[in-house]
């Protein structure tokens, strides 16, 4: 009895018990928001409590690298194929098939590196599935692969065996697989990320396989260049992706759908257009000038497009990434 | 074939998470932390990985003297979201390794010992279900409880539900409950509960149907989800399109600089 009493607070013996009634509320009074409009509510407008609808992307750095090595040595086995077939330098063809085998081994190597479970590569092979873009892409990649290395092989094998005749065969065969697995090889990737519930994405889906074409050209003909070759050829393709990727970058700026918002502001929106200006106007206005250039300024002129063009075609294809992540968390129901 | 399916009513649900509870134990998911969100009760905050069942604590701006049950108010509701088992479903189609399976109750399977977590289902799925576990590597997702289904069971979430907020039974069985229930909800003066089962959708139906109240849009459920596949044919026609202008491209500069040698 005499422990409850001890227990009970004496600071306020002398106020009236109704007066520390008023003085409670008061202190209460202080945690009453003024404003409710800034309480986190799940609204029709915002969703529940604003928070994603749906999941990000979980690829890590390796499936952009993927990408934009894929597009260049998908486009460097088409290239090395068709320069053969219409005589181009012999230097040339070898170069381009150099680049599709680098692609070839450094793509797959990629790929299965971002797997949950890589071990587990082989169940990718167990069924084809041509609804699912990832299906297709993977056996785009093996047969490109497998004509990339038999082109590489016959052409060592027609100079050093005794078989040259058979390394002949292998090598055009090698080449006709090469050109058509290059090809989708370099598009197909912007189906797989067009073909998906991510808004950025989807709504460029036909604007994505295209973009990704014109990109993985500028990169292969930026890399031949950079391998010290001339070939008007190479000025004009590269121009002409030059020309494409500049109207890609206008078309994305001028689209006023609200589901294009990552790629015109933030971090991700500015990666866009610095890989668009390095893909597009930047070595479309250098290569203009080096038709006019003489000489060793000519080239010089060229190697700085090329530079620009790899870099900036390496740049898209992380910014397109980036952008999916961003798409996908301030994704609402609609 | 039996179609099997959940009717969720969120008007019956009292945010206990025994649903959460029964699904992370019978089907041995993993704990996905203890983070304080401030958004209501709700501390799981979404589905993924290692939440297969998550309830949502729906609460709307108060209005004096209108609580949480008043057929007039501002609600605060709850609602235990799944996984919704499309009847096209975005991550069984985009599955490169078919480890994503559709099961003999229509239901939508994962089966973990081939997923390679390639991590395309992903962003294939309308709903955010899907998600790669970074610890494991593959993605997971609920499962429908296919084993207890195998043995005439209830999955373990609807056993568990003390208030039958969570339902489960023949799809067409429960389509017509709910609409019994929305009727009833109505007439009692709850004007604003309503079903939420996309059947016109592109997903064309799922097997994992809403009473909800309000927008459906307040739960994060979308009025109009959008399975991937339907991009395939636009994207397929860009790429072969492109495909064709840079083989011709490239003929035409290497023909057109042919006897050059450069």
């Amino acid at each position: 009895m005499s422990e409850l009493h001890r227990l009970q607070p004496e600071a306020t013996p002398e106020l009236d018990r109704e007066q520390r009634l008023v003085l409670i509320q008061r202190d209460a009074m202080q945690f009453v928001p003024s404003d409710v409009s800034g309480l986190p509510v799940a609204s029709a407008q915002k969703g529940y409590y604003e928070l994603p609808m749906l999941k990000k992307p979980s690829w890590s750095w390796e499936i952009p690298l993927y990408f934009f090595i894929g597009g260049a040595a998908g486009s460097a086995g088409m290239i090395g194929a068709v320069a053969h077939v219409t005589g181009a330098s012999t230097k040339l063809v070898r170069d381009a098939r150099k680049i599709a085998l680098a692609g070839a081994v450094l793509s797959p190597a990629l790929l299965i590196s971002d797997l949950g479970r890589p071990s587990r590569f082989l169940a990718m092979l167990r069924v084809f599935k041509p609804q699912s873009p990832m299906s297709v892409g993977v056996y785009v990649l093996m047969a490109f692969s497998a004509g990339a290395t038999a082109a590489n092989l016959g052409e060592w094998g027609e100079k050093h065996s005794s078989y040259s005749r058979l390394a002949t065969l292998m090598q055009n065969l090698g080449d006709i697989v090469a050109l058509m697995f290059g090809l989708p090889l370099v598009t197909y990737t912007g189906v797989l990320i067009g073909a998906t519930v991510i808004p950025a994405w989807s709504r460029n889906v036909a604007l994505l396989p295209a973009h990704f074409a014109a990109s993985g050209m500028a990169a292969c003909v930026g890399l031949l260049e950079l391998m010290g070759h001339e070939s008007p050829a190479l000025q004009a393709l590269g121009t002409g992706a030059a020309l494409v990727e500049t109207g890609m970058g206008a078309s994305i700026e001028l689209n006023p759908d609200p589901a294009m918002e990552p790629l015109k502001h933030g971090t991700s929106g500015w990666l866009i257009r610095l890989g668009g200006a390095l893909s597009g106007p930047v070595p479309l206005v250098l290569r203009a000038f080096s038709y006019f250039a003489k000489g060793r300024r000519a080239s010089r002129l060229r190697k700085y497009a090329a530079v620009s063009s790899v870099v900036g075609s390496a740049i898209t294809r992380v910014a397109w990434l980036h952008a999916g992540t961003v798409s996908a968390r301030t994704s609402r129901p609609a | 074939m039996t179609v099997s399916a959940f009717l969720t009513d969120s008007t019956l649900c009292i945010g206990c998470k025994a649903c959460e509870v029964a699904c992370k134990e019978w089907n041995g998911v993993s704990s996905d932390g203890y983070d304080w969100s401030g958004f209501s009760y709700d501390n799981t905050l979404a589905l993924g990985a290692r939440t297969w069942r998550h309830v949502k604590f729906v609460e709307g701006i108060p209005e004096a003297g209108k609580g949480g049950n008043d057929p007039g108010g501002s609600p605060w509701n709850f609602s235990s979201d799944v996984c919704k088992h499309c009847e096209v479903a975005g991550c069984l189609e985009a599955c490169p390794t078919g480890a994503l399976v559709r099961t003999e109750f229509e239901s939508v399977f994962l089966q973990p010992d081939i997923c390679n977590g390639c991590a395309y289902c992903v962003v294939s799925c309308p709903f955010g279900v899907l998600e790669r576990d970074e610890d494991d590597g593959r993605a997971f997702k609920c499962t429908f409880c296919y084993d207890r289904q195998k043995a005439g069971l209830t999955p373990a979430c609807a056993k568990v539900c003390p208030t039958e907020s969570i339902q489960f039974g023949e799809l067409d069985d429960l389509r017509d409950r709910a609409q019994h229930r929305v009727a009833e909800l109505q007439e009692r003066g709850v004007a604003d509960a309503m079903l939420w089962d996309p059947r016109s959708s592109s997903v064309e139906g799922t097997h994992a149907i809403f009473i909800v109240r309000g927008d459906p849009k307040m739960y994060n459920l979308p009025a109009n989800p959008q399975v991937p596949t339907q991009c395939l044919r636009a994207g397929w026609s860009s790429a072969a399109i492109a495909a064709g202008f840079m083989l011709a491209g490239t003929l035409m500069a290497f023909l057109g600089a042919g006897g050059k040698r450069l």
